[in-house]
């Protein structure tokens, strides 16, 4: 089942939606590697519109793209584009719709996706909008725990870092209320996962915990997603370093956890995964990464096949 | 302060319509939702505010020779959803009836979060969906913030 023209927010999908998408990704994966050829999308052009850069989230729509025998267009930096100029996001929507296939958008404010969606001819993708929504980073979230742990429900899912800010963990959270587990959301005083969110996992019966102490809950859990604890979240310097330095796992804390747990984080890292922990059988970061190309793939074809005809 | 007094401070109308149980010190408020002074329109628009009543003290507005419609009136009920509406129609009050929130708020408060994509200049009118009734609680459909009770006030365009 998928009948999304547009994907904006996470919040709009149901769990055979998502599951659609995810089973579809399974078998973009060799296409992804390059282990197999495909010109499912042949003819057709994706435009990116990146009013704030993102490197690693562009390329993988582009090579998702490619990869399926399809075109790119698109800027990557709005200082080069008509927007410069004063161009309402609007107007530049409905202009390159009239020239792509299917739009890609990364904008700095919140709820853009959702203006270039009513003024756009074809799908939009949001790949990101400020403090906003970010869909396809929770697919691929979710489409790395399946394929890394067989099933997304019935894990035991930790979340650390910034959970009040953190707009990956929400959407995450949210998604994952959608397919029941066990929770556990690790933050620093303050900066704790919101009652908002927390209120959705009790209305669907789901356990969850929340602590400050990593250490004390990791051998426990089947899945560890760390986020960034950001600076500028803190009063001073001193402040910062004293909660960071206890969100810093490093090899050491690995010793007693399960053979299996997996180790995730949506990338860009700093302090908080030490490098020695690449190397580990429980880092799966990198492969996170990855997967963000199959799931793009299949959201693409996905959207572009609804539309066909049309 | 006795009947006598409050019938000389507020004169009935012959036709129009009165918006009264305005929640105290709205009156202006709800003058400026219905948009009612950018209209073109001679009507005599009367405010009272701060009016003795048995519930303590009110707001009432009047507006003479229209009869305004449900749908316009119904967007009051974000800021005093006490509100209660007569017709009156030769002196006489011809239909009473309670304001009621609609589904969603489409132009009358703007978004208070001011990253949000309709802060910006873009041909789009802000939308909210209202998703609690008591205390009113609306949401924005493009950026999904919430906003509440005096913040939606503080946000009218």
């Amino acid at each position: 089942m998928f009948n999304k023209d547009h994907v904006v927010s996470i919040r709009e999908f149901e769990r055979e939606e998502i599951d659609t998408i995810l089973d579809h990704a399974v078998k973009m994966v060799p296409i992804a590697r390059g282990e197999k050829k495909s010109l499912e999308l042949e003819g057709k052009v994706l435009a990116t519109l990146f009013f704030e850069p993102s490197t690693r989230t562009m390329l993988s729509f582009e090579i998702a793209m490619k990869r399926l025998g399809g075109q790119t267009i698109g800027f990557a930096n709005p200082s080069q584009s008509s927007v410069k100029k004063g161009e309402t996001l609007a107007d530049t929507v409905r202009m390159a719709s009239s020239y792509a296939d299917i739009i890609v958008l990364r904008h700095p404010q919140e709820g853009a996706a959702r203006l270039a969606s009513k003024f756009s001819s074809k799908p939009v993708i949001n790949a990101g909008d400020g403090a906003g929504q970010h869909p396809t980073q929770t697919l691929l979230d979710l489409f790395t725990i399946k394929e890394e742990k067989g099933r997304i429900s019935g894990n035991h899912i930790g979340i650390a870092g910034d959970l009040k800010y953190g707009r990956t963990v929400h959407s995450l959270t949210h998604a994952l209320s959608m397919y029941g587990g066990e929770m556990t959301f690790i933050a620093p005083e303050g900066l704790q996962m919101p009652d908002e969110l927390t209120g959705e996992l009790e209305r669907e019966g789901i356990g969850y915990h929340k602590t400050e102490d990593l250490e004390s809950v990791i051998d426990q859990l089947d899945v560890l997603y760390m986020t960034r604890i950001q600076r500028e979240r803190f009063p001073n310097e001193e402040e910062y370093e004293k909660v960071a330095s206890s969100f810093n796992l490093h090899r050491g804390m690995l010793d007693d956890v399960k053979d299996d747990m997996i180790i995730m984080h949506p990338l860009p890292r700093v302090d908080e995964i030490s490098p020695d922990v690449d190397d580990t059988k429980h880092a799966r970061y990198f492969q996170q990464a990855a997967n963000g190309v199959p799931t793009r793939m299949a959201l693409i074809c996905l959207l572009l096949d609804r539309n066909r005809g049309l | 302060m006795d009947k006598e007094n409050r019938k000389i401070k507020i004169s009935p109308i012959r036709n129009g319509t009165v918006i009264d149980h305005i929640r105290k010190g709205q009156a202006l408020k709800v003058v400026k939702i219905l948009g009612i002074m950018k209209q073109d329109t001679d009507s005599v628009v009367s405010i009272a505010m701060n009016v003795d009543s048995s519930s303590g003290k009110k707001d009432i507005v009047k507006v003479e020779g229209r009869e305004l419609l449900r749908e316009e009136l119904d967007k009051i009920s974000l800021i005093s959803p006490e509100v209660t509406v007569n017709i009156i129609d030769d002196y006489v009050v011809k239909a009473k009836h309670r304001v009621k929130l609609p589904g969603t708020i489409k132009g009358i408060v703007r978004c208070r979060n001011t990253t949000c994509i309709t802060n910006q200049k873009e041909p789009v009118e802000p939308e909210f969906l209202v998703i609690h009734e008591k205390p009113v609680s609306i949401k924005c459909i493009y950026c999904e913030r919430e906003t509440k009770g005096e913040e939606i006030s503080e946000n009218l365009r």
